[in-house]
Order: structure tokens, then C-alpha cells, then sequence
């Protein structure tokens, strides 16, 4: 039977993250992220796991490095300021191939910005924050629900494709409450890691035999290995041969690429008929399905698509909508990052307007609304 | 018989990467034949560093290894000891990767006193980058970016980790090799977090700029510098002035942090009936 719980959307998110297997945390106080770890740190024990409160979001970002190596589940969480310091073992992570998830609960920025207040503007940070190139994953859930099952779903990607993972609530579904079900242990289907299946004088590993994602051994196993942040060859040992290099990188991408599919989440509403398309995410996206309800009410044939997956992002999806709306609209809590994403998918198929907020209030359904009029005029 | 290194180095990983008259692989040695005398397992030890010539040490050894970020080894290595305790951690690297840009972690990890064994290679200077000054750089000393002569005063890495709450805390040099393991071997065995400075030589990048004209001169000021412990129980101020105390520093008994979160484990779980 599973549970229904009265919780907050960070709250949802640590239970999703033990309910995923997570057994290790380490984090640094930050509104209006700590709830997480607040949660950690009493529940973690309890089931034998550890939590760290590190000296800051870099040690944070490396603590839950080090302990996924050992073949531990890690999280980390943080917002804003955090997350720029995160950036550089962000960044180790993705070359190096080891899985991890990190929260972040968007507030407003850039630096201290409006710390208890809502915003949506780190979603571009998520992809290009750290430097060179790298793969991203990124979830934006949009109810407390969400940021449980999301937080599950973003361990078990984060395992399947060897790679950090992030899940990015707005201040706003990070603090809401709601009542949500916990399912029981199982049922929604964990994912581990690949481990070796060669003998451990064999195992290299970034051993491209056993295709893009390699088998991850864990330290303190039989098996032994050298992990580097330089770019490295198949054996984790550092390489500048350059066609080595090459392969390496293009490799790490197609972890992605070729598997946009299994990836890329999303929800339609009312979109079969649209003349507009409101594309959103988060608690705006929560907005927009009122004012979709409300345009039809008023005989205006409105749909929303909502993002989940914010990377990679969704392009085939809203490509297929631009040519079939006259119009799309992206209200968002920055100044126009989605909208700028999803003018390069509809490529002139349809106009794209945005409304862009930025002032610590929410987005709400009326400002949608009317958008949604004019857009049709 | 001479002593086997082979034993604990990977196979075709050598030559390194470190100049000739570089202290690093003196170092490098004295690990190598503590790890030997205290029987340490290859699988079950691991040894992360940062960035910078010492850093890449843990690449030439048969072990764990984790090359990380600069200045993070400390902070990556808590969390492989926190999640897996029953692993013997190390940190190796340099004077600038340990207490510029990783010194926050550093006296943290002081703080926890988590049961990991710090050796840093003090060159006092940034070596892989060109030879700027480092946090060690003595005053008045040239690095390249100090042309006119360092204006910056000195950490004492020994001091500091006390001050921070290591348990263990030993200096010895690079002309010192046999001493090397000895104090690595006793700050291995201790319980807590354990700090072992090595006074290091870069010729290249420092030796060079400093008017030392080889890398035996700078060998023997290493030699000329080093008292030990015992021997400065017999000295008056004076005659101290300019050399550096070697050997065991510090030692001290508190409680070690991967055993005190086991205590808030069994208490959550008492908690939680
Ligand atoms: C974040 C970051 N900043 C700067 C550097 C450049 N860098 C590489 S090694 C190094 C200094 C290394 O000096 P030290 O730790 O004393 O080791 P040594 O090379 O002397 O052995 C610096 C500044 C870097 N790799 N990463
Ligand atoms: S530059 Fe200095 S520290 Fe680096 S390898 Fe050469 S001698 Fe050693």
C-alpha cells in the first residue's frame, strides 16, 4: 500500500532521493534549499546512511563525488550561489562519468539576488555552467509530487547514463505543500549502475567495448582504477592524443543524444487543437494550465505543453507544435531564456512572445491570459 | 636485497612527469615503502590529490586513485572515507593545492580530525604552473609573479594544521628520505587525521629564481634547515633562527569523525526504535 503524506516539495524531494537508493548527502546550508537537508540529516542514519554538512558547496560537490565512487547513491542540494560553486566538480563529475544528483531550488539572482524569493533563471546554468563540453540533464518538476517521483527518476538516469543529473524546482514548488503518495518499496523501478562483468586485471573504466556507458567499479572493491579530470583514454589514465580526445568527447555526448527518447519528459494539455501553445515549466507551468482553462472557456482554443525535462531539451516536440499552433507563448520566471530555446526549435513556423518576471512574484494565470488573447489578435 | 618498488607502481605509467632534481619523487618513495611496511592493501587504499606536479603522484601508484580538482582532494577524499570507512584514504599534493585554494577544506578536515592521512609536498612555490608564489613562499623570496620580491608574510602548514585540531602533525624533508617513511608510517597508523609536510625542492621553478645554482645546493639547504625535535630541545632561540623543526610535531587523542557519526547512526536508529 503506499502512503499519502501532507509534505513540502524539498521534503518530497529527500524522501524521493531515499526512496531512490540514496544513501550518502553532503550539503551546505542555503535558502531555500536546506529543507533538504534538514531531512537528510535526520533520516539518513536511520537507515545507515551518511550525511556531511560540508565547509562549503565545492567540498559539498566533491564529498558526493568521492562517496558515488565507493558505489554509493550521493545527492547534494543548493540554490543559486551554490550552484556557481558547484560548477567546476560539476564539471568533474561529467568527465569523469560519476553518477550524482544535485538539487537546486531556484531563487532569484545573479549572486545573492532575492534569496526567498522564486525564479526560474538558473535553467541555462544547469546546461552551460561549467566549462567545455559536456552533457546535461536537467528536471524541472512543477508539484510536490513531481519532486518526488523526479528526484527518483533523476537517480535512476544519473545511473543509467554515468553522468551527474539535475533537479530544479522554483522557490515556489520547492516550499509548497501538498499531499502526495508515496508508493511502496519497488514499485517504481530503481536502476544501478552497470558493474564490470570482466576480471579485474581486465577493467578499464571507460572501457568502450561494453558501449557508451561504461561499467562503473567501485572503489574499495576487487577492482582497482585511476580516475582523472584531464581528458583521459579508455584506461582513466590521462591522454592528449588528440583523436583519443576526440572520441572521448563525442562519446560522452551520445550518452545523450542518442537517447533523447528514454530521456526527455513532458506533459500536454489540451494541445491537440491548439490555435496557441503556452510552453512552460515548474509552478508557471501551474499557472498557464488555469489560464488554458479559462481561454477555452472563453472559446479560445488554448494548450499547454509542459517542459520536465528541461535538458536536453524537448526541440522535436515543440518543433511539431510550431507548425501546428499560430502561435507560442513562454512565461517564465527569467528574461527569456525558454523563450530564446524554443525560438530556435519553431524556427519561423509560429510567433513565439514571451512574458518574462523577474521581480520575486509568480506568474499568474490573468498575466497568461491575456497573453494568450493577444497572441490570437 | 634492495627494496621492491615495482610492488605498489602500475606498470608502463612511468616515466613520470616531474623534472629532473624534482623533490616530488623522493616523496614518492618514502610513500611507496611506508605503504610496504604497514602491508597496505591496493584495493582496499585510496589516494586522491588536487592539481599541480605533487598531484600527480597517485597516478604512478597501483591503488585507488582520484586525481581531483584544485584544492579539493581533502573534500573529495571525506566523502570515500565517510561512505566507505573500512578504506585506508590518503591525500597527496602540493603546498599550493593544500592550503591556498584547498585551505579551507584543509582545516576542516583538521577540525573533523576524520581519519585520512595528508602528505603535502611544500616546494613553497607553484611549480606546475611556472614558478609563482605560494602561501609558503617566504618574504622577500622571487616567484614570477613577485619580481621585486615576495611581500607576502608565510604559513606555517604545521602550525596551522594544530591550530585546526589535526591529531598528527610531523615535518620532515625531501633530503630526509629514510625519514619520509618512518612518519609516514606512524601518521598512517594514527587514528584521526594526520598531516605529514614534507619540505620539498623545485629546482625549476624556484631553485632557479632563488639564487640556489643546482639541485644539490638545494638538497643540502633541506639538510641545513632541519633540526629535529630532539636536538632543539638543546638549542637556545638563537640558534634556531632560520632553521625549521622536524620530526613528530603533534600528536593527540580525540575522537575520530567517521566513529562519531557511527554514534549519531545508532542513536537515530535507538531513535527511531
Ligand atoms: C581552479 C584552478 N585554479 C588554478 C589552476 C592552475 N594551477 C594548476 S597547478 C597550480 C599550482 C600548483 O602548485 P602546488 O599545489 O604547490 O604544487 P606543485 O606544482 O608545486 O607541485 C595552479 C595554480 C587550476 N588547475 N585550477
Ligand atoms: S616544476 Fe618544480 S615541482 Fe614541478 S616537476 Fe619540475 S621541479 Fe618538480
Amino acid at each position: 500500500m503506499s502512503k499519502i503524506a501532507f509534505l513540502q516539495g524539498n521534503e518530497a524531494c529527500a524522501y524521493g532521493a531515499l526512496y531512490a537508493g540514496c544513501r550518502f548527502f553532503a550539503g551546505y546550508p542555503i535558502t531555500p534549499s536546506t529543507e533538504v537537508a534538514e531531512v537528510m540529516a535526520k533520516e539518513l542514519p536511520k537507515v545507515g546512511g551518511k550525511f556531511i554538512q560540508m565547509e562549503d558547496e565545492i567540498g559539498a560537490m566533491a564529498a558526493i563525488i568521492g562517496a558515488s565512487l565507493t558505489g554509493v547513491k550521493s545527492l547534494t542540494a543548493t540554490s543559486g550561489p551554490g550552484f556557481s560553486l558547484k560548477q567546476e566538480n560539476l564539471g568533474y563529475a561529467c568527465i569523469t562519468e560519476v553518477p550524482c544528483v544535485i538539487i537546486n531550488v531556484m531563487r532569484g539572482g545573479p549572486s545573492t539576488g532575492m534569496p526567498t524569493g522564486p525564479s526560474q533563471s538558473d535553467v541555462m546554468q544547469a546546461k552551460w555552467g561549467t566549462h567545455g563540453d559536456h552533457p546535461a540533464i536537467c528536471i524541472v518538476p512543477a508539484s510536490v509530487q513531481e519532486l518526488f517521483t523526479e528526484t527518483v527518476r533523476a537517480f535512476n538516469l544519473s545511473e543509467k547514463y554515468r553522468m551527474p543529473v539535475t533537479v530544479m524546482p522554483d522557490e515556489i514548488v520547492g516550499h509548497m505543500r501538498e499531499r502526495i503518495e508515496i508508493p511502496e518499496p519497488g514499485v517504481i523501478p530503481l536502476t544501478d549502475r552497470t558493474p564490470p562483468s570482466v576480471e579485474p586485471e581486465e577493467y578499464k573504466p571507460y572501457d568502450t567495448r561494453f558501449g557508451d556507458v561504461p561499467p562503473l567499479a567501485a572503489f574499495g572493491s576487487e577492482y582497482r582504477f585511476h580516475v582523472t579530470g584531464l581528458n583521459k583514454a579508455e584506461d582513466g589514465f590521462p591522454t592528449t592524443r588528440a583523436e583519443l580526445v576526440q572520441q572521448e568527447e563525442e562519446r560522452q555526448m551520445r550518452k545523450i543524444e542518442d537517447h533523447i527518447d528514454d530521456i526527455v519528459s513532458y506533459e500536454e494539455y489540451m494541445l491537440d487543437d491548439a490555435d496557441v501553445a503556452v510552453v512552460a515549466f515548474g509552478s508557471t507551468a501551474r499557472s498557464a494550465r488555469f489560464a488554458v482553462r479559462e481561454a477555452r472557456e472563453a472559446g479560445i482554443k488554448a494548450g499547454l505543453f509542459r517542459i520536465i525535462t528541461y535538458w536536453p531539451f524537448p526541440e522535436k516536440q515543440i518543433a511539431g507544435i510550431a507548425g501546428r499552433v499560430k502561435a507560442i507563448i513562454t512565461p517564465e520566471m527569467n528574461l527569456g531564456m525558454t523563450f530564446h530555446e524554443v525560438m530556435r526549435c519553431a524556427a519561423g513556423k509560429s510567433t513565439v512572445s514571451g512574458i518574462f518576471r523577474v521581480d520575486g512574484e509568480p506568474i499568474n494565470p490573468g498575466q497568461i491570459l491575456d497573453k494568450i488573447k493577444e497572441a490570437l489578435r | 636485497m634492495s627494496f621492491d618498488y615495482e610492488k605498489y607502481i602500475r606498470p608502463g605509467k612511468l616515466p613520470h612527469i616531474w623534472c629532473p632534481g624534482c623533490g616530488h619523487g623522493i616523496v614518492m618513495k618514502g610513500l611507496i615503502r611506508a605503504m610496504d611496511a604497514l602491508g597496505m592493501k591496493k584495493n582496499n587504499t585510496a589516494i586522491v590529490s588536487g592539481i599541480g606536479c605533487a598531484s600527480r603522484l597517485p597516478g604512478y601508484i597501483d591503488c585507488c586513485t582520484l586525481h581531483t580538482t584544485h584544492g579539493r582532494a581533502v573534500a573529495f577524499a571525506t566523502g570515500i572515507k565517510m561512505a566507505k570507512p573500512e578504506m585506508q584514504v590518503l591525500c597527496v599534493g602540493g603546498d599550493g593545492d593544500g592550503v591556498a585554494i584547498g585551505g579551507n577544506h584543509f582545516i576542516h578536515a583538521c577540525r573533523r580530525n576524520i581519519n585520512i592521512t595528508y602528505l603535502i609536498m611544500n616546494n613553497n612555490i607553484y611549480g606546475m604552473t611556472g614558478g609563482q608564489f605560494s602561501p609558503t613562499t617566504p618574504t622577500g623570496a622571487k616567484a614570477s609573479t613577485t619580481p621585486y620580491g615576495n611581500p607576502d608574510p608565510p604559513f606555517d602548514i604545521a602550525k596551522l594544521a594544530i591550530g585546526a585540531g589535526a591529531t598528527f602533525v610531523a615535518r620532515g624533508t625531501a633530503y630526509h628520505a629514510n625519514q619520509i617513511e618512518k612518519l609516514l608510517v606512524e601518521a598512517i597508523r594514527h587514528k584521526g587525521f594526520s598531516v605529514v609536510e614534507i619540505l620539498d625542492s623545485c629546482p625549476t621553478t624556484y631553485g632557479r629564481r632563488n639564487r640556489f645554482r643546482s639541485v644539490v645546493e638545494m638538497m643540502n639547504n633541506l639538510k641545513e634547515i632541519a633540526v629535529s625535535v630532539q636536538a632543539a630541545e638543546h638549542m637556545s632561540p638563537e640558534q634556531m633562527q632560520g632553521k625549521v623543526l622536524t620530526g613528530v610535531l603533534y600528536r593527540d587523542n580525540r575522537p575520530e569523525y567517521v566513529e562519531e557519526y557511527q554514534k549519531v547512526i545508532e542513536a537515530a536508529q535507538d531513535f527511531a526504535g
